[in-house]
């Protein structure tokens, strides 16, 4: 739509009026911008998630043990421990321990005063300990979370995003695709296929985060609910229980901080200006 | 690999510095947010959200999932008051919660003092859930004792009482223990006033000899050490106002659902 110019050709010398679109697929650089409901999405989902990780990272100091199962408490065997013994702070994963004083279990405030907490400051909302106050950050940016995506989820299915830049071609699935694409990112190399907005490993991703892991966490907390767990019984049920599902809870928030590394990151080795200007203004004029 | 030669590397402390560095400019403004009566009450309007949602979905009637004898864990763990050190409660202890009665008044057409033998000797309800504390940690335990809606229709209830307040017998640090329900709750077929657990009498910690299950609701709504439960027309005309002792100490919400 943007390519009416292009559509001409400047080397016909009589312009005829434009009868026939050009039927071969032109080689021509993706545009890289989106439709305004993504870009709006884009960011209110990173405002969102954001918040969401640091008021949960407080929500967790209130009892920095996981487990697997229906229940779990202080009596009960934890697979992962953030805590601290005498002045060192340590991680304890599937009973295997490594000290992280400083970073998780103890930590020095803005004042330099050595802290008992999972969790550090810096990383919660708020700052100092306050499970009443993280609760309220958590389920506000939830609503927003969680309806941000079913919006963004039910205008891609309409306006075309998910046909025609995410969903995966048949010839994508090919493990010989596959593996080419995944070879070109180790090498740096992000090239997109004639008439693509992303390659397969992108798509895969994508799909991978809005699709998987990102209702995943709705499901997982809401889990976690009494509430919901009298009403449907199934969200708890279908991950073998509540503090599975406050695991995996943990799991996701994680893979999804991991995601947005690597998202960042590739951003800037690849075209950091254009990206950004693609999923801010929008369209090249 | 050593930092004097190539000083672009970041040292891991310079990484976890700069970071704190930057999320501290982030955090300073969410903790100045946080302290905004405005954004706070925008903040609050999920718990109202949260409460029509699981309603809706919920109706009355829907029950907590029940489970069975070989799912109960080592323990339920004792949270907030452990063993209350209120004279009168240690009397009470001290003669095996013989002359305990638990009183149910207000907006009722008969209060009336029931003796705990009373309340132990009528008809008896058993159900295995899950206690899901607001902290983040579950117990699965058997509790046994009456059903709520049965002493609630022996006192006969008016119609202008629209919420429960339990009294307990425990004060913390910033006063006694209190809680409130609506009447949707209160009427629930799993809330009870629950004298056992795991075949045996309430232990102290668990809440002796006499506590609220409300199923379908974080820990701290299932007030311990219940001696007086009274029908109001508002919970927010009792105590601090916030309907519990956690909602007006620690800024808890009242509705406990998620």
């Amino acid at each position: 739509m943007t390519d009416m110019i292009a559509a001409l050709d400047p080397a016909d010398p009589a312009p005829v009026p434009v009868a026939e679109p050009p039927l071969a697929p032109r080689v021509q650089e993706p545009d890289h911008s989106h439709a305004r409901t993504t870009r709006l999405w884009h960011w209110v989902n990173l405002v969102a998630l954001i918040t969401l990780f640091m008021s949960g990272l407080m929500i967790f100091n209130a009892h920095p043990r996981l487990y697997w199962g229906e229940y779990g408490n202080r009596d009960e065997p934890a697979w992962l421990v953030i805590g601290q013994q005498g002045p060192r702070g340590f991680l304890e994963i599937a009973g295997s321990r490594i000290d992280t004083t400083g970073v998780l279990g103890r930590y020095e405030d803005g004042e330099g005063q050595m802290r008992s907490r999972a969790f550090p400051g810096w990383a919660t909302i708020p700052t100092d300990y306050n499970l009443a106050d993280a609760r309220h950050w958590h389920f506000f940016f939830a609503w927003i979370f969680a309806f941000g995506l079913l919006f963004f989820m039910v205008f891609s299915l309409f306006n075309g995003h998910i046909r025609t830049m995410i969903a995966m071609r048949r010839a994508e699935w090919h493990p010989r695709a596959l593996w080419r694409t995944i070879v070109d990112h180790a090498r740096f190399d992000f090239h997109t296929a004639p008439g693509e907005a992303y390659n397969p490993l992108q798509k895969l991703s994508y799909i991978a985060v809005i699709f998987v892991m990102l209702p995943l966490m709705i499901v997982t907390g809401l889990a976690m609910s009494p509430g919901t767990d009298a009403a449907l019984h199934f969200p708890s049920m279908m991950f073998g229980g509540r503090q599975t599902a406050r695991s995996l809870h943990f799991i996701i928030a994680f893979s999804l901080v991991g995601f947005l590394i690597l998202h960042v990151a590739l951003v800037i080795v690849h075209k950091p200006l254009t990206l950004l200007r693609g999923m801010t203004i929008g369209h090249r004029r | 690999m050593s930092d004097t030669k190539s000083p672009i590397i970041l040292t891991r402390r310079a990484l976890v510095g700069s970071l704190a560095v930057a999320s501290g400019g982030l955090l300073s403004g969410c903790d100045a947010l946080n302290s905004n009566r405005g954004w706070r009450d925008t903040l609050l309007l999920a718990e109202k959200g949260n409460m029509a949602l699981q309603r809706t979905i919920q109706g009355s009637r829907r029950r907590a999932r029940e489970y069975s004898e070989r799912d109960i864990g080592r323990s339920v763990p004792a949270n907030g008051t452990r063993a209350p050190t209120d004279a009168d409660y240690l009397k009470q202890a001290a003669t095996g919660f013989s002359d305990w009665t638990l009183t149910i008044d207000g907006l009722v057409e008969t209060p009336t003092r029931f003796a705990l033998g009373q309340i132990r000797s009528m008809p008896k309800q058993t159900q295995i859930t899950r206690h899901d504390c607001v902290e983040g940690w579950s117990a699965i335990g058997k509790w046994t004792g009456v059903n709520l809606a049965h002493l609630l229709d022996k006192v006969q209830v008016k119609d202008s009482a629209r919420y429960l307040v339990f009294h307990c017998a425990d004060t913390l640090r910033a006063g006694p223990y209190y809680e409130s329900i609506d009447m949707e709750d209160a009427r629930h077929p799993q809330t009870m006033m629950a004298w056992a657990l795991n075949d045996e009498l309430l232990p102290i910690g668990n809440g002796a000899p006499l506590r609220l299950r409300v199923e379908r609701h974080l820990g701290y709504k299932h007030a311990k050490y219940v001696r007086r439960i009274e029908a109001v027309a508002d919970y927010r005309l009792a105590y601090g106002g916030g309907g519990g002792y956690w909602e007006d100490a620690a800024g808890y919400e009242w509705y406990a659902g998620i």
